[in-house]
């Protein structure tokens, strides 16, 4: 699929309004990363990603086979992912309603065992999904598959051990076929990460476990974000695992939620829902 | 009594070594994955034959089954292998959501379970395994019992689809099931039929119980022994069928007595039929350094202390 910038901002408009509807709704969720991530996930999905489609829809399969796989390793910021994935076609955005509720396939944390087309495993618990990525980029390579595959994580996330074992591991099997973003918002549930725990120059520290680091320091910015996803993929396939350091705002697009951790795991109430919306128009109709 | 004899002694882990071996010949998915223990888990046939379909991890378990749940996302069906304790205790979280909760054809294969590993002492002798690992919804737990059923339950996991953890362990013991034989997940083994008191026996101790059922008979008692290689799913049919017959059961382990094979069995008589149960397992403590051999008789997991145990079983019916 192919958009221009200005479409894709639209798309990312109607995500951020679903995100804080849906946080809303439910009274629980993690609005402040979701909308931070926004522009990386509509960017991948409707622009960046070849997905397996049918008549304009996606069409999925566990498998996977011939397409780029995206895996979310931070996956409280499902809300993000569910509304990407509703309005890209994998299930009708109606179920954006059920997000968090009684029976629904739209659980807190992302699973596959509710079978919600577009997620191949569960997430939550911090630290695994780069390693699942791994494993699924060496299937790529053993099946002769030339699909990508794109993992994002957090940057609070970086504190998991299991996050080096895989960062060790991904270079020494050259694994050069597979994108991992860390969003580095700087915001954690207890506060800024450089007083919660400092993780200092992950650039630098990725870099000397064999990595090719790049930055886009706009992460909120599409063409930024295009740009920096061309720069990624052209330099696939020299042996290396490449890492995007994406430098976004925590609750990007609602200016109350903005640049403060407050935001990480809090659900707006009516009058904050209202003033969110006033903040994000609505380009393709509220679910 | 039913005769068997054996002209071998062999350790279960070179078992699951000739299985990869067959294996690796025989499925084109299978892929191998160790943390720095191929010598251990006796790989070395598999990776001769098949260099690209084996993955080393190092010495990082937690990856290790991160890529093992990710291989499956394109059809690849991955074997993790390591010791029993950082196959399970040390990867807990990792095997329940990406692996357990996430329902990936993972096979978990994990050597040097319980006190025979011996002199490395109680850090290693992992005795939880079979209970973390049981209680996690859809996973398959199957600890074979020689050489033979563990070379046939490794070829046979390959083609079940789902989560499977399979212990094996280190020692050498008697080869005494059949070269040939079919393994079938979920289905108990009938190693000998008798009156007196059931002996459901996984792992080690099923040749013990072969040892007890023979002592027993030599004082006129006719012991039923059924080898549970499948800990889950349980094969309760079996397990009830026998008690009606003896009324009474011995149950018999590597492993802590809490949690374990003992604990499924005392579930299917507490709902089903109430009859006199004893554990043959360890008291609910670590293990020590030693020999296999003075392990097994200081932790009270020796064919005689089946045979008592088969007494005050018989006593309290």
């Amino acid at each position: 699929m192919k958009m221009e910038i200005e479409q894709l901002e639209k798309v990312a408009s109607q995500v951020r309004r679903d995100i804080v509807r849906m946080v809303h709704s439910c009274q629980s969720g993690h609005p402040g990363g979701s909308l931070g991530c926004t522009d990386l996930l509509v960017a991948l999905y409707f622009e960046r990603m070849m997905l397996n489609e049918q008549d304009g829809k996606p069409v999925f399969d566990m498998n996977g086979t011939g397409e780029d796989l995206f895996f979310l390793s931070n996956g409280h910021i499902s809300p993000v992912w569910y509304s990407t994935l509703a309005r890209r076609g994998y299930f009708p955005v109606e179920e954006l309603a059920t997000f968090r509720k009684l029976d629904s396939r739209l659980q807190g944390h992302p699973t596959t065992h509710e079978h919600l087309e577009g997620i191949r495993i569960a997430s939550g618990s911090l630290g695994q999904g780069l390693s699942v990525a791994l494993g699924a980029a060496m299937a790529k390579k053993l099946n002769k598959d030339k699909g990508i595959i794109y993992v994002l994580m957090g940057d609070g996330e970086q504190q998991e051990g299991q996050v080096w074992e895989a960062a060790s591991f991904a270079p020494h099997h050259e694994v050069d076929n597979l994108i991992a973003f860390i969003d580095l918002n700087g915001q954690q549930i207890d506060g800024p990460t450089v007083k919660v725990m400092n993780n200092r120059d992950l650039g630098k520290k990725y870099e000397a476990f064999g990595w090719e680091v790049i930055s886009i320091e706009e992460g909120n910015d599409m063409a930024a974000i295009l740009k920096g996803l061309y720069e990624a993929k052209s330099r696939l396939g020299h042996g290396r695992p490449i890492l995007v350091l994406l430098h976004t705002g925590m609750g990007f697009g609602v200016d109350f939620m903005m640049g403060s951790h407050k935001w990480h795991g809090v659900a707006p109430n009516d009058e904050q829902l209202a003033a969110a919306l006033g903040q994000l128009e609505e380009t393709l109709g509220d679910y | 009594m039913k005769k068997y004899t054996f002209t071998e002694k062999k350790d279960t882990r070179s078992g699951f070594g000739a299985g990869m071996h067959e294996l690796g010949k025989q499925n084109p998915n299978v892929v191998a994955l160790c943390a720095d223990l191929v010598g251990s888990l006796k790989l070395e046939p598999f990776i001769k034959e098949n260099p690209d379909r084996f993955i080393q991890c190092g010495i990082s378990e937690a990856n290790m089954i991160g890529v093992s749940a990710g291989l499956t996302i394109g059809g690849k069906i991955p074997f993790a292998t390591t010791f029993a304790n950082f196959a399970t205790g040390r990867v807990y979280d990792q095997i329940r959501q990406s692996v357990a909760y996430s329902n990936k054809n993972v096979k978990i294969c994990a050597s040097h379970a319980g006190l025979t590993l011996g002199e490395d002492g109680a850090t290693h002798q992992i005795l939880e395994d079979l209970g973390m690992m049981k209680m996690l919804p859809g996973m398959t737990v199957i600890n074979p019992c020689d050489y033979n059923q563990t070379k046939a339950a490794t070829i046979a996991i390959a083609d079940h689809e789902g989560p499977v953890y399979l212990r094996f362990g280190r020692p050498v013991i008697p080869v005494f099931t059949a070269a040939d034989q079919k393994f079938e997940i979920g289905k108990a083994w009938m190693v000998n039929e008798g009156t007196d008191v059931s002996i459901f026996a996984t792992g080690h101790m099923v040749w013990e119980a072969i040892q007890a059922g023979e002592q027993l008979e030599a004082e006129g008692i006719n012991a039923e022994i059924i080898n549970i290689h499948t800990i889950k799913p349980l094969d309760e049919e079996a397990v009830l069928k026998s008690v009606e017959k003896t009324g009474c059961v011995v149950t018999a382990e590597e492993h802590n007595r809490i949690g374990g094979l003992g604990d499924s069995i005392a579930q299917v008589l507490v709902k089903n039929k109430l009859v006199p149960q004893e554990y043959v397992a360890v008291n609910d403590s670590f293990g020590e350094s030693g020999t296999p051999t003075q392990l097994m008789e200081k932790y009270g997991l020796t064919a005689k202390d089946i045979v008592a145990a088969a007494k005050r079983a018989i006593e309290r019916k």
